[in-house]
This record gives C-alpha cells, sequence and structure tokens, in this order.
C-alpha cells in the first residue's frame, strides 16, 4: 500500500507533517551536514527581528528533568542578513521555509514582514510567545485583544500566509487563537516555551539573569497536547502542533488531536536526526496501520 | 554507539573512559557524548583526551546528573558518541607552551603528543596547575619535552610567556585571561579553549554563544579554542 504523508495547509502543500521549530534548527546548514533536511516539511528560522540582536548575557541554557529551559533572547542578524545571508542557502533545499518573526514594538513587526514581502518565502510566523525578550514579544499573546490587533496589522501588510504562534503562558489560549483567526491568520501554531525558572541553590541566585526562562521538551508535552486539542475544537484554520515531541509516536499524537502539522524543536538537541526519524518513522506507522493519508485520523479525539 | 572498554576512577571525582571503534579529531576537538536514550536529554561535549588507532579516551569529573551517570557505566556497555565537533588548537610553530589548570588538563595531552611528533616544533613544555592533586601523574611526561607541575598555586607565575613563540591554554579564565595579557605585552599569540554550556553542539541553537572582540562566536563551531585577544581583551 502506499501513503501518502502529504498535508495541505491551507492552500500549501507539505510533502510531510514534520516542521523544525524556530531556534532549535538554526536556518538548517549545520543539520543539513548530518542528514538532508530536504526530506522534512519545511524549517521554522531563528526567530528573526527587524534588527540584528545580540541574546542575553549569562547563562543561557540550563537542563532539568525531561526538559530544556532556555534564555537565548533572540540572537539573530536581523532581516536583511537573513534574506540576503540565510535564505538563498535553504531555497537550495526542497522543503517549506517559514520565517519566524520577532519583536519588541508593533512597529516592529510591521517593518519586518513588509521587509520579507520581496523575500522569497512559504509563511510567515508570527512569534507573539517568546518569553526571554524583555519587552514586547509574549507580551503581545498574552490577550486576544493585543494578539487580534497585531495579526490584523500584519495580514494588512504581508504578502505572505501568516501563521501565528501562542504562548501557553496567555491567560486564554483559545480565545487568542480565536482572535487570531478572526483577524485572518492562516493558522495557528501551539506552544512556545512555558515562562519557568531556576535556581542555583550554591549561588543563592537565579540561574538566569532574566530570573525567568522557557521550558521545552517531553516535560511540557501534555499540557501542549490539551492545548492543541482545545485550539482545534475552537477553530477551523489549520493548526501546528508543537512541545516536546521526541518521536514519530508524539507526532501521532498530536495529529490524532487535530493538527494539521507538527514542530519538533529540543528532540533536534536529544538527536541531531530527530526530524529525518520522525518522518520514517510515521511513514512505517501508517503503512502498517493502513492509513492511507493523515486525513483519516487527523482530530479524531 | 559506542563500545566502553574501560572506565576507571583516577582521581576524587575524576575518570578516564575509553571507547572503542572508527574515530577521527584533532586536538582541542570535543565529542558530545550520550549517556542514555531518556534521561538526560542532553549529551555533554567533552574534549579528546587520546586518540590512537581505535581507542579514544575522555578524562572528565562528575560535575552533574550526565556525568554522574557515565561514571556509572561499565566496560561492555555503550553511550553515544557524536563528533568530533569544535575547531581545536591550529598548527603552530616553534617552542611552544602548553598551560593548563584543573580539568582544562583534558585536551592537553593529545595536544602535546601530536606536538612533540611535529617537525615544526622545537619545544613543548607543559605546564599543569591543580587545585588538590595532580592527575595521571606519570604520563604526562610522556608527551612533552619537559614537564611542570604546581598544586594550589598560580601556574602561570611559572610561564615565561616570552621565551615561547605561542601558548595554548585550557583551564580557568583568570589563567587564561593573564597568559593572554602576559602574551600580548610581548606580542606571543595565546590560543584559549573556553568552556560553555551547549545545546546542539553543533551550532545551531546559540546556548554557547560568546561575545567576542569580532562579535558573538558559537563556542561549540567556532570554538572551543580561539585567540586569546578576541575573548579576554575587549
Ligand atoms: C534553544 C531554543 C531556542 C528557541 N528559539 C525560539 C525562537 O527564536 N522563536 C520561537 O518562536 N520559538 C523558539 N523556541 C521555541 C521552540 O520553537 C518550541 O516552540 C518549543 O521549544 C517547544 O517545542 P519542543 O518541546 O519540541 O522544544 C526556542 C526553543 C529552544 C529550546
Amino acid at each position: 500500500m502506499t501513503c501518502d504523508l502529504s498535508v495541505k495547509f491551507n492552500y500549501l502543500d507539505f510533502k510531510n507533517p514534520v516542521v523544525a521549530a524556530s531556534g532549535t534548527f538554526g536556518f538548517g546548514e549545520e543539520y543539513s551536514r548530518i542528514y538532508d533536511v530536504g526530506i522534512l516539511g519545511g524549517i521554522c528560522t531563528k526567530g528573526l527581528t527587524l534588527e540584528p540582536k545580540e541574546g542575553n548575557n549569562g547563562i543561557r541554557l540550563w537542563e532539568t528533568p525531561m526538559g530544556v529551559l532556555n534564555s537565548i533572547g533572540m540572537e539573530n542578524p536581523g532581516i536583511e542578513a537573513f534574506i540576503k545571508n540565510e535564505l538563498p542557502k535553504m531555497k537550495k533545499w526542497d522543503t517549506r521555509i517559514i520565517a519566524n518573526i520577532g519583536g519588541a514594538a508593533e512597529e516592529e513587526y510591521i517593518l519586518a514582514s513588509e521587509m520579507l514581502n520581496n523575500a522569497d518565502l512559504d509563511m510567515i510566523e508570527l512569534n507573539i510567545s517568546c518569553p526571554n525578550v524583555r519587552e514586547g514579544c509574549m507580551a503581545f499573546g498574552m490577550k486576544e485583544k493585543s494578539a487580534g490587533e497585531l495579526v490584523e496589522k500584519i495580514k494588512h501588510t504581508s504578502r505572505h500566509p501568516v501563521i501565528v504562534k501562542l504562548t501557553p503562558n496567555a491567560e486564554n489560549i483559545v480565545r487568542v487563537a480565536e482572535a487570531c483567526e478572526a483577524a485572518g491568520a492562516d493558522g495557528i501554531s501551539l506552544i512556545n516555551t512555558v515562562k519557568a525558572m531556576a535556581v542555583d541553590i550554591k549561588e543563592r541566585k537565579a540561574v538566569f539573569e532574566n530570573i525567568y526562562a522557557g521550558l521545552s521538551g517531553p516535560a511540557i508535552k501534555p499540557i501542549a497536547l490539551r492545548m492543541v486539542h482545545e485550539v482545534c475544537k475552537a477553530v477551523s484554520i489549520p493548526v501546528i502542533g508543537i512541545g516536546g515531541i521526541m518521536n514519530w509516536k508524539d507526532a501521532m499524537e498530536f495529529i490524532m488531536a487535530g493538527a494539521h502539522l507538527i514542530q519538533i524543536g529540543t528532540a533536534n538537541f536529544v538527536n541531531p536526526e530527530a526530524g529525518k526519524k520522525i518522518v520514517s518513522g510515521m511513514k512505517d506507522y501508517m503503512e502498517k496501520e493502513g492509513i492511507k493519508n493523515l486525513d483519516e485520523i487527523r482530530g479524531i479525539i | 554507539m559506542a563500545l566502553i572498554t574501560d572506565n576507571k576512577k583516577i582521581g576524587n571525582g575524576i575518570y578516564l573512559l575509553e571507547v572503542e571503534g572508527r574515530f577521527k579529531g584533532s586536538p582541542g576537538q570535543f565529542y558530545m557524548i550520550q549517556v542514555a536514550e531518556t534521561y538526560p536529554l542532553l549529551s555533554r561535549p567533552i574534549s579528546i583526551f587520546e586518540l590512537t588507532g581505535n581507542k579514544l579516551k575522555f578524562l572528565y569529573r562528575i560535575a552533574g546528573e550526565g556525568t554522574r551517570l557515565l561514571s556509572e557505566k561499565k566496560g561492555g556497555e555503550c553511550i553515544g558518541l557524536r563528533g568530533p565537533y569544535g575547531n581545536g588548537y591550529p598548527s603552530v610553530k616553534g617552542k611552544i607552551a602548553v598551560v593548563g589548570g584543573g580539568m582544562g588538563a583534558a585536551p592537553l595531552y593529545e595536544t602535546c603528543k601530536r606536538l612533540k611528533e611535529h617537525p615544526d616544533i622545537t619545544a613543548v613544555d607543559l605546564y599543569l596547575g591543580f587545585s588538590e592533586e595532580i592527575i595521571l601523574k606519570n604520563e604526562w611526561e610522556k608527551v612533552c619535552s619537559s614537564f611542570f607541575y604546581d598544586i594550589g598555586g598560580m601556574i602561570t607565575k611559572h610561564v615565561d610567556v616570552a621565551d615561547y613563540d605561542a601558548v595554548l591554554a585550557c583551564g580557568p579564565d583568570i589563567m587564561m585571561k593573564k597568559l593572554t595579557e602576559t602574551g600580548k605585552k610581548h606580542g606571543k599569540k595565546v590560543y584559549v579553549s573556553i568552556e560553555s554550556r551547549m545545546g546542539c553542539g553543533i551550532g545551531a541553537c546559540l546556548s554557547c554563544s560568546c561575545k567576542t572582540a569580532n562579535g558573538n562566536k558559537k563556542v561549540c563551531k567556532d570554538g572551543p579554542v580561539f585567540l586569546g585577544v578576541e575573548i579576554y581583551d575587549l
């Protein structure tokens, strides 16, 4: 039997549902030395801002049981350098390219999305969910009003499809998703990291300079799954499930909960070939179970 | 996956791990060691101690959960290994001082060994500083022209930087900073290997990003070896 892993996400075809999550895959280059990243459904870029950003000082990564706390602080080369230096390299791979954009203020998001209008991309992922920058970003994603207003403006400026990446720290993530849909979003991705902290008892200090950081990895999966399920029930635009996906079984759980696509983040650190393994694992499972297309099992719960 | 052939305690919380297989690597490069498939999640970057034939050795100290679990592994068991990663020490010429502090000694064994065999090198003087005890006391002399060690003091006091063509260092920041300053004064190149918390180990996650005179660099990919003045002369 031939099974088909392809997914229609709005009007865009993805060859399979496995997408590399923002901030965990750079711009793909490092991983392309390990496997052919063109086998992935898509790649989300590192979070981009209008101007280059140096990121946070101090410790940026801390391991915790079955999870990772990060406080990278959106270190990135800026939109212009991305278009000039990184995007042309990414275009060599036969995969969808999603530019993840963040910002401290509304104006920054608007200018960033304008600059990306001339770039050959497949989608924009509006990051209103990063907990590691002092201003903006996650602040937009906490409430439905601020999220909806920003999405409406970006939909107005951007010629690319816009998906919105939500934060589990929102007051009510389902309401935020609904507000994004009402504002014209083409899709929703969730979840970004969970705001968390760690203490160094020897130093009697918070581990991170910003005190709080973002938790990812298997520790957050059950929460992410529940949120994806709730959001899928509430909106009719397609959803990308993210959070603690380590293997093809986890990926299938998110599809059954209603996700169209899935993203893998921390798993790339655990095994740099995680993306490749998840694609082949999903295929094997579908063949064995006689599933011709993921539509047959998507959202069955 | 790699087969462990030995993993023995050689000091207070310090172990020498030996694995078998076909490995590559140059001095100063590291491998990402994965102790278990599920927990802990992340691999630990550990530099090459020695590479001969089909044997690769790592010298490590128990610093947390990952290295503690690693220390419990026995010969015959397997661990995950990826690498070699990082740049390693550059090629140098003439009379070389190799300076290590504490566990910073780990990458210097293979470093000295290769230097000593190299036709462009006239002498390799090794200086190691330890805080409590010397590790592998009888091994170091075999790989250098002269060996000096010190316990509980400042090893930099014993290195006459002006007398060398280049200095290769690995150890605490204060030690490498001091060497960099003296090197700068005498117009000598000092290369330092720096330590950082890493996530992916290949340059994608920016966890180990560090400020340098030439902008942010990734310790795992652009380093771990940098010119001292790039790091400490900001
Ligand atoms: C080191 C690191 C950096 C990240 N950087 C970004 C980023 O720049 N933009 C973003 O939207 N999400 C970022 N994320 C969040 C991930 O894309 C993802 O939403 C989150 O890690 C949950 O998925 P996971 O459990 O599979 O890692 C980052 C996560 C990590 C661990």
